[in-house]
């Protein structure tokens, strides 16, 4: 493969995330995706569309973490008494209990990254939306990146399930409303995640400034 | 074969955060700072392996306590039951409910275990500059890293455990220390698995011997 060598730098190029072996970027069509020839690492997708479904899902996604937070996540009932718990009384559970490491852990996991990643996608795709420039696409990018592992409440939903198939051994225990609208939330932010195009979102970028 | 050509060959460094290639001659004249999206540029990840390793010997370390000390206790009609990590997942399989005990075996037994001897034979194969399936330990790489969050499926099912059962006498779960250690083992083998620069795997392809 012949490379062009003389650049400040480019776009036209890309280096596999993986191994670092050079691509040039092809024009592939929306809704098809380019691996690496050497690793088989994803290296580009495009989406129809990808900023405007990617801040609707970010959105909806929103809409649900607050309904989320509203109401009980499951109830549980022994001998006529009964005991509800919300989103974040786990984190609270295990900081009263003294284990204040654990509750820092499962709240950021829980709730801080999950609503950090909503909020930073739609401060980004929001402004642009409305052909603005975002207040500082660089950092709410970076930030994107760093957030992106410690969100675990597609993991906190089969952690509910496993608690809810214990408790079920010797309690009542019922599903609350939060729980749906918690799923829906996480359903949203995959949604938002797979249909967002960096490179798309970069030329955009470009285009408002100018 | 010729070596192939990679940003690293060629002098420049694609940016880890937003996939810019950046020519070394723009580094050299202006800064180490991605041109688009502001982030510090690397090559390689700085101290890989020593880092990698670090973090999995801590890891390793810490595998003991979280499976010697109980994560749970319940106290039900003055009837109490303590759990470790397996006493958990044997509890589900007794209780009929296979599924989630093998769900919960494989998340929070296999998973901690399997990533750090995964990430073990990666770093190593790369010090002895192994070159022989490099896309299969590449595939090992992109595995590892995928599956390592799965395990905080048992800290998130102890926190709804304790913050719903307290119902004083009737009913009531507690944490027990096994939980931190468990915790502590599963994000420290996620540092190690972002320690890691799965770049290395081929860095030496195409190379004279
Ligand atoms: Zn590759
Ligand atoms: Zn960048």
């Amino acid at each position: 493969m012949e490379i062009d060598k003389d650049f400040s730098y480019t776009e036209a190029l890309v280096a596999c995330p993986e191994c670092d072996l050079i691509h040039s970027v092809p024009k592939i069509r929306e809704g098809e995706q380019g691996r690496c020839i050497r690793c088989g690492a994803l290296l580009f997708v495009r989406h129809k569309n990808s900023l405007n479904r990617s801040l609707a899902f970010a959105l909806t996604g929103l809409m649900f973490f607050i309904l989320a937070n509203m109401f009980p996540l499951l109830t549980f009932q022994l001998e006529g008494q009964s005991e509800s718990n919300r989103l974040i009384d786990g984190a609270i559970a295990f900081w009263n209990a003294g284990y204040w490491e654990l509750g820092i852990v499962v709240f950021i996991s829980s709730v801080v990254a999950p609503l950090a990643v909503l909020l930073v996608l739609i401060t980004l795709l929001l402004p642009m939306q409305l052909n603005r420039f975002p207040f500082s696409p660089q950092f709410q990018i970076r930030l994107l990146t760093h957030l992106k592992p410690w969100a675990m409440s597609e993991i906190f939903i089969l952690g509910i399930i496993v608690a809810f198939v214990k408790l079920q051994d010797f309690a009542d225990v019922s599903v609350g409303l939060s729980l749906i609208a918690f799923v829906l939330m996480v359903v949203a932010t995959v949604m938002a995640y797979l249909t967002l195009d960096e490179s798309a979102l970069w030329s955009r970028l470009k285009e408002i400034r100018t | 074969m010729t070596a192939p050509v990679t940003a690293k060959s060629t002098g420049a460094v694609s940016c880890h955060v937003c996939g810019l290639l950046v020519s070394g001659r723009y580094i050299a004249e202006h800064s180490a700072d991605c041109p688009r999206c502001d982030a510090v540029l690397h090559s390689r990840k700085i101290n890989s392996l020593s880092r990698t390793w670090a973090l999995l010997i801590a890891a390793a370390v810490l595998y003991i306590p979280a499976n010697v000390y109980p994560v749970l206790t319940l106290v039900s009609f003055g009837q109490s039951t303590t759990n470790t990590i397996m006493g958990g997942v044997i509890e589900l399989a007794q209780s009929g409910q296979l599924v989630i005990a093998v769900i919960v075996f494989v998340a929070s037994v296999f998973v901690p275990i399997f990533k750090i001897v995964a990430l073990l034979f990666l770093v190593v194969s790369v010090q002895l500059r192994l070159k022989i399936q490099r896309r299969k330990r590449a595939l090992l790489y992109r595995f590892t890293e995928f599956i390592g969050r799965w395990s905080m499926i048992d800290i998130f099912m102890i926190s709804i455990l304790i913050g719903l059962v307290k119902l004083q006498a009737l009913a009531t779960v507690t944490a027990g220390p096994g939980a931190i250690a468990f915790a502590a083992v599963v994000i420290i083998t996620m540092f190690a698995a972002m320690a890691f620069d799965p770049r290395l795997i081929w860095d030496d392809e195409g190379e004279r011997q």
